[in-house]
């Protein structure tokens, strides 16, 4: 394996690696919360490369990601989906500023 | 321009609400009760000649010289130690008072000779002042004097003490003392060191620093409190000594810690003579530390680099060229990178030094020029945690409380932090309060200054394993719950009541308890048990935090576990209480507040959001990327891969600040257009393509927001030695970039961020230069700022419990790698120390050691001073042990202030699982002894030599 192969690799164990320490976090709360908390959290704060790269993870078997995550990853917004109205609406009351 | 003269009261101000009514030499004041006369008179505008009292610290009475005249009583009382009393007639002027004070004085100067010649001194001491004003005209006694007196023309003296120069920013010449105790009573009440005494009785009474020590010897903490205090010229700045007393001065703020300290510079010409505490800067109240009252030298340091520079590869020495060479380059490069790699493919750095004005001008470069949003700034790595867990428990990204809170709590919780040592005016303040009874707890693996010192012990020190902290404080929720010490009222009216009950339920389980915790954190079951009921039951409770708390991988959750702590206890929403982060960084607040995160807009408003974004489209007129970008470490792990190429840095050094370096150092490598725009070549510099000169905070108008939210005003008292304020420098790379901005003053950057951003809509610089300064949220709700939030109810509506499950760290200890490595700050440095380095502040601290206990270091056959290695999974390093039992068995603790120790080569790549805020605060480590520098080291070392050549100039920087 390359230098570059070993980063990239290491890119992609960390996106599992933050993603399933986000799900262990909301794993603490009820089934359903937890799943959309999980989701929420990653799409809030992932760039669409980071999600792009957990797609091809998540298409790929999804190897490593708890399993709270491969069901958030449902509600996770595709890197080229753009926000919905609805999570437009909801982040616009998000903080009062 | 002129100096700013402060009027000193003689005594401190009094509190009481009952007001009193006296006359002083025919004039009427009213004053609250147990003012004394020497205040009230000031307050009339009758100013008493004194000597030993200040209002910065109690009175004395020793001096004789404020002596007055009250009807209907006898004698001469002394001013400073009378109190007011209603009705009472007094008299500062008489025949009588004037030849005491003659009588005194003379006896003053019979032994202070230079005093009274105006020879060695500055001549415009308060001594020499109030020897003029009472008008001595003879000295019957001589002025050969005994002790105070060289020896020479004619006189042994033996008693005479040379003048101690130990110090390097002040010295002490006894010869010049009058043994007033101000300085001795500024260090006890203001400072709170307790390194000044008066040795010996009567006439041989003489100041002292330690035990009969030099004053860099004792444990004094040079924070310039006693300087300041003292009247005549025997504590005096070695720079005014040098070159005079300023002849101008201009408050401005500190730029080094996220106390934000208001000081006067004061100058002759544009040179700065001195920085002086201000008594009205609401943050310090007068007081300082060594790093803003002397330690400002960098910003004429002859590292500092003045010209732009750029060189195609890093492996190429420096060209210096034009600022329009250097903007101009830069933004061709950008925009190339952009079109070969995508809009993506670059970012940026705001800096948490830099002004609110100049972040929220990196911020808009990035959304409205770039046209993503790649923006992130140094919060990310020690304050992220803290914006998360507020925002969601409480709805507001920020501390509770204005630091002259601390005077009304009752118990101080200070977990992961070390004020004595990184926030040293708030540790003042705090000691204070606690030297009038408050009681301490400290959560912290390490026996820091504050679980005991001078006059100070912590009622419990919670000496947890690195890594724990979210299973203490669930487990102080659980005895208080379990307990039955929780403010149901409170918890009814302001928060959730059915995430309450969720809450109460979960901390409540067995696991949580004291007895369960402490087998994986160490700390004894009682202890976790004392702390909770104290916190709990003890009046007022305050929680003070710091990146102990947010540099973890479940740094959100404790954040969380530390909001819900203060709810179940009532906690919030009045004087004395809270949930405090201490920022790091000055400008920390303030660049969080600007929007330099890359998912939020000023005033922390998701770019996902509609309305927000629609105000800055319309403003800025582009149509903003409503993606959140790339956080520090996602930007250089997009490096490594590939699709990330470019970045703008201002004024910060991610290489020697960030976690795992070489990480990032393979991220910056990866990288084609590096800008660093700084002071000095700093260790980022060391991959970067362009360097643009940044300029001092003397150098530029501005403001920074501190730790409590307050916006203070930073004044330009010279121009900037690189040519250009760092505003205007990002505003010329915008407007290279074809962005059309036309600031002309900082305070039009501020205009425009009240405009769009609601909890600033009523900050101007006028405004301010009105205030002093104002705390955020400062609207038309609250015209005048807000010093304490969530009065009445959170911001959010109802304050939210979130569970806060523990989980371990996956930085483990195991046979390998046996110890925890846990990392934090000393007093006389500054973070990356490329500011502290380059000052007289390296007599105290020239070197990290790293801190082991006596058990970990005999088994490791480790003695005091011993050259070791230290190794992580990341990387290796060596420094110098320093053997003490401050650490437990098991823990190994270091600073990161010299960037030869490189103390970030060996931590990891961990971090929170929220912000990605990374986990500093423990790595896995083994100790063992080692001949000298690692294979790293010596690479490195080499490599910012290479890396720091310019062309035509024979020294590289540093």
């Amino acid at each position: 394996m390359s230098h570059d192969e070993m980063h990239k690799s290491g890119t992609r164990e960390k996106l599992v690696r933050m993603a399933n320490q986000i799900a262990t976090f909301f794993s603490s709360k009820p089934h359903e919360e937890g799943v959309a908390g999980t989701a929420d959290h990653i799409n809030k704060f992932w760039d669409p490369r980071m999600r792009r790269q957990f797609f091809e993870i998540v298409e790929a078997g999804g190897e490593g990601l708890s399993p709270l995550v491969m069901e958030a990853s449902a509600k996770i917004r595709r890197p080229t989906e753009h926000v919905t109205a609805a999570q437009a609406a909801e982040a616009a009351t998000d903080v009062s500023g | 321009m002129g100096l700013v003269h402060e009027i000193d009261f003689g005594t401190p101000a009094s509190t009481s609400e009952k007001q009193v009514t006296l006359t002083v030499d025919g004039k009427t004041i009213t004053v609250p009760e147990g003012t004394s006369i020497m205040r009230a008179s000031m307050e009339a505008g009758v100013e008493i000649p004194k000597l030993c009292a200040t209002d910065m610290v109690d009175a004395f009475g020793s001096c004789r010289i404020c002596l007055v005249e009250i009807d209907g009583r006898g004698g001469t009382p002394a001013s400073c130690t009378t109190p007011v009393g209603e009705g009472m007639v007094v008299h500062t002027q008489s025949e009588r008072l004037n030849a005491i004070r003659r009588g005194v004085m003379e006896l003053y100067v019979s032994d202070h000779p230079s005093g009274w010649n105006e020879t060695a001194g500055t001549g415009a001491s308060e001594f020499d002042k109030v020897a003029a004003e009472i008008g001595l005209t003879e000295v019957r006694y001589g002025v050969e004097g005994r002790n105070h007196v060289a020896p020479g023309n004619g006189s042994l003296n033996i008693d005479y003490i040379a003048r101690d120069a130990s110090n390097p920013y002040f010295t002490y010449d006894a010869a010049q003392c009058i043994v007033c105790s101000r300085c001795v009573r500024a260090c006890e009440e203001v400072q709170g060191t307790f390194a000044l005494t008066i040795e010996g009785r009567g006439f041989e009474s003489r100041v002292s620093a330690g035990m009969h020590q030099s004053f860099l010897e004792s444990e004094c903490v040079s924070c310039g409190a006693c300087v300041q205090a003292c009247p005549t010229d025997a504590l005096r700045e070695k720079s005014v000594l040098q070159k005079g007393m300023p002849e101008s001065s201009t408050v401005t703020t500190c730029a080094y810690c996220g106390v934000g300290c208001s000081f006067k510079a004061e100058m002759i010409g544009e040179e700065v003579i001195r920085m002086v505490p201000w008594k009205d800067g609401k943050a310090n109240r007068g007081h300082s530390c060594v790093k803003g009252r002397f330690a400002y030298g960098y910003a004429t340091h002859k590292e500092r680099i003045l010209n732009p520079m750029i060189r195609e590869k890093i492996s190429d020495p420096w060209r210096e060229v034009t600022w329009e060479e250097a903007l101009a380059h830069t933004a061709k490069e950008f925009r190339r990178l952009q079109y070969q790699y995508g809009r993506g493919a670059i970012g940026g750095i705001t800096s948490s030094r830099c002004t609110n004005e100049e972040t929220y001008l990196v911020q808009k470069l990035v959304r409205q020029g770039f046209a993503n949003n790649n923006v992130d700034t140094c919060a990310r790595v020690c304050h992220s945690p803290t914006g998360y867990g507020l925002g969601q428990t409480y709805g507001t990204s920020a501390g509770t409380q204005d630091f002259d809170s601390v005077e009304h709590t009752d118990v101080a919780m200070i977990i992961g932090a070390n004020p004595a040592s990184a926030h040293p005016v708030f540790a003042s303040r705090l000691k204070k309060r606690l030297r009038k009874g408050a009681k301490l707890i400290v959560i912290d693996p390490r026996r820091t200054e504050m679980v005991k010192s001078a006059h100070i012990e912590a009622s419990h020190h919670l000496a947890l394993k690195p890594g724990t902290n979210v299973a203490i404080v669930t487990s102080l929720a659980h005895v208080v719950v379990t307990e039955g010490l929780f403010d149901e009222k409170f918890i009814r009216e302001r928060c959730d009541w059915s995430e309450f009950q969720d809450y109460a339920e979960f901390v409540s389980d067995p696991r949580h308890s004291p007895e369960e915790v402490e087998k994986l954190s160490g700390v004894p079951a009682e202890t976790i048990r004392g702390a909770a009921r104290l916190y709990a039951t003890g009046g007022n409770g305050a929680i003070y935090y710091g990146l102990g708390v947010t540099e973890h991988s479940q740094g959100s959750t404790t954040v969380i576990a530390i909001a819900n702590l203060a709810m179940l206890t009532g906690n919030i929403g009045r004087k004395g209480v809270g949930v405090n982060p201490l920022r790091g960084q000055n400008n920390v607040q303030g660049a969080c507040d600007m929007g330099s995160f890359p998912h939020e807009l000023p005033g922390y408003r998701h770019i996902s959001g509609d309305t927000v974004r629609d105000i800055y489209d319309s403003l800025w007129g582009v149509k903003l990327d409503d993606e959140p970008g790339l956080r520090i470490p996602n930007m250089l792990d997009a490096a490594v891969d590939g699709t990330f190429k470019g970045i703008y840095i201002q004024g910060e050094d991610i290489l020697q600040s960030d976690p795992d370096t070489k990480h990032v150092s393979a991220g910056l490598e990866a990288m084609e257009c590096v800008v660093v725009h700084d002071l000095f070549l700093n260790e980022t510099a060391n991959y970067a393509h362009v360097f643009l000169p940044g300029s001092t905070f003397l150098e530029k108008d501005g403001t920074f927001t501190n730790a409590e939210r307050r916006i203070n005003r930073v004044r330009k008292v010279m121009a900037p030695k690189n040519g250009l304020a760092d505003w205007e420098v990002t505003q010329k790379l915008a407007q290279a970039m074809g962005l059309k901005w036309n600031y002309q003053h900082p305070s039009e950057i501020m205009d425009e961020v009240a405009r769009t951003t609601p909890s600033f809509a009523n900050v101007s610089y006028d405004f301010l230069d009105k205030m002093g300064s104002v705390q955020w949220p400062c609207n038309d709700k609250a015209p005048e700022g807000t010093p304490i939030m969530h009065i009445g109810g959170f911001v959010r509506g109802k304050g939210k419990f979130i569970r806060t499950e523990y989980v371990a760290t996956d930085e483990k200890t195991g046979p390998r790698f046996p110890l925890l490595l846990t990392t934090g700050r000393i007093l006389s440095q500054y973070n990356v120390g490329a500011q502290t380095r380059r000052t007289e502040n390296v007599v105290w601290h020239d070197e990290d050691r790293l801190e082991i206990h006596p058990h970990d270091a005999e088994n490791r056959g480790l003695r005091d001073g011993d050259w070791v290695r230290l190794v992580s999974r990341a990387g290796e390093t060596t420094l110098r042990a320093l053997v003490t039992d401050r650490v437990s068995p098991g823990v190994v603790y270091t600073t990161f202030h010299h960037p030869d120790t490189q103390a970030n080569v060996i931590t990891t790549d961990f971090s929170d699982w929220a912000t990605n805020c990374p986990e500093y605060k423990v790595t896995a480590v083994q100790v063992g002894a080692s001949n000298g520098p690692s294979e790293w080291q010596e690479d490195y070392e080499a490599l910012a030599k290479r890396s720091r050549r310019i062309e035509g100039k024979m020294i590289a920087a540093e």
